[in-house]
C-alpha cells in the first residue's frame, strides 16, 4: 500500500519533471529560433514557398469548412432570432461569431491538422535521414534555412486563412438566410456593417490568428526538430503536434477572449 | 589560416569522447598531413563515425584537442565553425541527399547558399560535377529515383562542390557493387590529386582502400591500435590486420557488442 503510494508519487514526480524539462527545451529552442529569424526574414522566397505549401494547400479545406460553419450558424441563429422578431440581425450574429471566435479558432484547428502535422513529419524525416546534419556540415544553419521559414509561414498564413474562413462563412449565412429563408438582403448587410467594429472585432480577431499561428507554428517545428529519428518517433511527434496545437489554441483563445472583451458589454 | 611551418591538416591529441556513460574514444592521437589520404578501419560501433563528427565539430570531445587547419575546433564559435566547414566536405554514410530537391538542385545547393554566383555559372559548375561522377543524364531525377550507388555519387559530387581542403568519407564503399566501388575509389583519388585535398576515409573495404591510401589507421577499443602503410598491411602477420584483410568474423576485433555471458543469459542465469 505504502509502496504503491510511493510509486504513484514517483511516477507523478517523473511526469512533472519530464514535462518541465521539455518546456525548458522548448524555451531554449524558441530562443535559438528567434536568433535564426533575422537571417531567415531576408530570404523572403523561402517563406513564400512555405506559405504556398502550408497556406495555399489549406485554402480549400478552410474555405469549404467556413462555408458550412456559416450555413449552420445561419440555421441555428435564425431559429433563435425569429422568436424575438429580429431575424434581420442574423448577419450581425453570424459575422461577429465568425470574426471574433470561430474564424481564428476553427482555422487554427484545421491548420494544425492539415499543414502543421505535415511540417512536423517533414522536419522529423529530414533530421532522421541526416539531411539537417548534411546542411549543417555545408555551413548552412538548418534553423534559419529549414525551421524558421516554416515557423514564419504559419504566422503569415493563419490570419489570411482565418479571413477566408470568415468570408466564406458570411457567404454561407447569406445563402441560407437571404436566399433560402428570405431575410431582407439590405437589412442583412447594413446591420452587419453597422455593428461589426473594425478595432474591437476585426483587429482582435486578427491578433488572435497571429497568436495562434505563432503557437501552432512553434509547436510543429519543435516537435519535428526533436522527433526521435524512427518511424514511430515521427508518427508520435506528428500526433503530438495536432493534439498539443489544438489544446493550446483553445486555451489561448480563452485567455485572449477574456483579456480582449473584459470591460466591454 | 594554416601556419606556414606546419603541414599538419588534422591533429587529434588525447581525444576522449563518451555518449552518456558509454566511453567511445579513450585517448585518440592522430595526425594527418596536408594532401594525405588516410583510411580509418575498425569494428562496427568502434567510434569511426564519431571520430569524423569530432573532426568536423559536430561533436565535442570531453577532453583532448582537435585541431583542423590550425583551428581549435571544439573552441570555435558558430560563425568560425561555419567558416571552417566551408573548407570541409563530408560524404555521409547514407548520402543524406535532400529528398525534396532534384539531383541538379542538390548539387547546386552549396553554390546557391555559399556563393553569389549567377545561375548560369552555377549551372555549368553543377554539370561539370555531375559529368565527373558520370551522372549528367540523371540531373532531373529525384533522390528517391536513384539507386544506392548513384545516390552515393551524387552525394560525393555535392560534397566536393566547393572544392574543400578536407574531405571526410563515411563508408563510401559500403553496399555498392564492385563497379561503383571502383568508380568512387578512382574519383576519390583523382580529387585528391587534382585539388590537393586531405582525405579521411572510414571504410571496411580493405582491398579497395589499399589501392587508394597513404596510411591505414586501425581504431580499436577507443584507441589507435595500428598505423601503417599499405605495403605493410599486405605482408604483416598482425592478427588485427589479418582479421580485416581475411574477413575473419572473430578475433582481436570483437564481433559481439559487449553484453553479459551468452550461456548464463540463455539459461536465465
Ligand atoms: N547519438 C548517440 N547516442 C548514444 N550512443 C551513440 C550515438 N551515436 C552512436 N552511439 C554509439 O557510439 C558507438 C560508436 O558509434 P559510431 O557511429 O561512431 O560507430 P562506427 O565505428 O561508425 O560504426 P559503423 O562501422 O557500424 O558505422 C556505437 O556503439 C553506438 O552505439
Ligand atoms: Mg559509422
Amino acid at each position: 500500500m505504502i509502496s504503491q503510494l510511493a510509486e504513484f508519487f514517483q511516477d507523478l514526480g517523473h511526469f512533472v519533471t519530464s514535462r518541465i524539462d521539455r518546456l525548458g527545451l522548448a524555451a531554449r529552442f524558441a530562443g535559438l529560433l528567434l536568433l535564426a529569424l533575422g537571417v531567415s526574414i531576408r530570404r523572403a522566397s523561402l517563406i513564400v514557398r512555405e506559405v504556398y505549401f502550408s497556406g495555399v494547400r489549406s485554402l480549400s479545406i478552410v474555405a469549404v469548412s467556413g462555408l458550412f460553419v456559416g450555413m449552420v450558424l445561419a440555421v441555428q441563429g435564425y431559429e433563435v432570432l425569429q422568436r424575438y422578431g429580429s431575424a434581420e440581425s442574423l448577419g450581425v450574429i453570424v459575422a461577429l461569431s465568425l470574426v471574433r471566435e470561430l474564424g481564428p479558432v476553427v482555422t487554427a484547428l484545421l491548420f494544425a491538422g492539415r499543414a502543421s502535422s505535415a511540417v512536423t513529419a517533414e522536419i522529423g524525416l529530414m533530421r532522421a535521414t541526416e539531411q539537417l546534419a548534411a546542411m549543417d556540415m555545408m555551413a548552412v544553419d538548418p534553423l534559419s534555412r529549414v525551421v524558421a521559414p516554416r515557423f514564419l509561414a504559419a504566422i503569415v498564413s493563419m490570419p489570411l486563412l482565418a479571413a477566408i474562413f470568415s468570408t466564406a462563412g458570411v457567404i454561407g449565412a447569406w445563402i441560407i438566410g437571404v436566399q433560402l429563408i428570405g431575410i431582407d438582403d439590405g437589412a442583412f448587410w447594413s446591420q452587419m456593417q453597422a455593428n461589426v467594429d473594425v478595432r474591437i472585432d476585426v483587429l482582435n480577431g486578427l491578433l488572435k490568428s497571429i497568436v495562434f499561428g505563432t503557437a501552432v507554428g512553434l509547436i510543429s517545428v519543435f516537435e519535428g526538430y526533436f522527433a526521435a529519428p524512427t518511424a514511430e518517433g515521427i508518427a508520435s511527434a506528428t500526433t503530438r503536434t495536432v493534439v498539443i496545437s489544438s489544446l493550446s489554441v483553445l486555451l489561448l483563445d480563452l485567455v485572449l477572449t477574456v483579456m480582449m472583451f473584459r470591460g466591454l458589454s | 589560416m594554416t601556419s606556414p611551418h606546419t603541414s599538419e591538416m588534422i591533429a587529434l591529441k588525447d581525444v576522449r569522447f563518451s555518449y552518456a556513460d558509454r566511453s567511445i574514444l579513450k585517448g585518440v592521437n592522430l595526425t594527418i598531413k596536408k594532401g594525405e589520404i588516410v583510411a580509418i578501419m575498425g569494428g562496427s560501433g568502434g567510434g569511426k563515425t564519431t571520430l569524423l563528427g569530432l573532426i568536423s565539430g559536430r561533436l565535442k570531445p570531453q577532453s583532448g584537442s582537435v585541431i583542423v587547419d590550425g583551428l581549435d575546433v571544439p573552441k570555435l564559435n558558430k560563425s568560425n565553425l561555419y567558416g571552417l566547414r566551408r573548407k570541409i566536405g563530408m560524404l555521409f554514410q547514407f548520402g543524406a541527399l535532400f529528398t525534396d530537391l532534384s539531383v541538379f538542385d542538390n548539387i547546386a545547393f552549396p553554390y546557391r547558399e555559399q556563393t553569389n554566383l549567377p545561375e548560369d555559372i552555377i549551372r555549368s559548375l553543377v554539370l561539370l560535377k555531375l559529368e565527373a561522377v558520370g551522372l549528367r543524364g540523371a540531373k532531373d531525377l529525384k533522390p528517391a529515383e536513384l539507386s544506392g550507388g548513384m545516390a552515393r555519387r551524387v552525394a560525393l559530387a555535392r560534397a566536393v562542390a566547393l572544392d574543400p581542403a578536407v574531405m571526410l568519407y563515411d563508408e563510401p564503399f559500403t553496399g555498392l557493387d564492385p563497379i561503383s566501388v571502383g568508380i568512387i575509389g578512382r574519383l576519390i583519388k583523382r580529387l585528391n590529386r587534382a585539388l590537393g585535398m586531405t582525405s579521411v576515409i572510414v571504410t571496411h573495404d580493405l582491398n579497395e582502400t589499399l589501392r587508394l591510401v597513404d596510411r591505414v589507421v586501425v581504431l580499436s577499443d577507443g584507441k589507435i591500435h595500428r598505423d601503417m602503410a599499405p605495403e605493410q598491411i599486405r605482408t604483416t602477420d598482425d592478427p588485427f590486420i589479418r582479421q580485416f584483410a581475411d574477413g575473419l568474423p572473430d578475433g582481436p576485433v570483437p564481433f559481439h557488442y559487449p553484453g553479459p555471458d551468452y550461456l548464463s543469459e540463455i539459461l536465465g542465469r
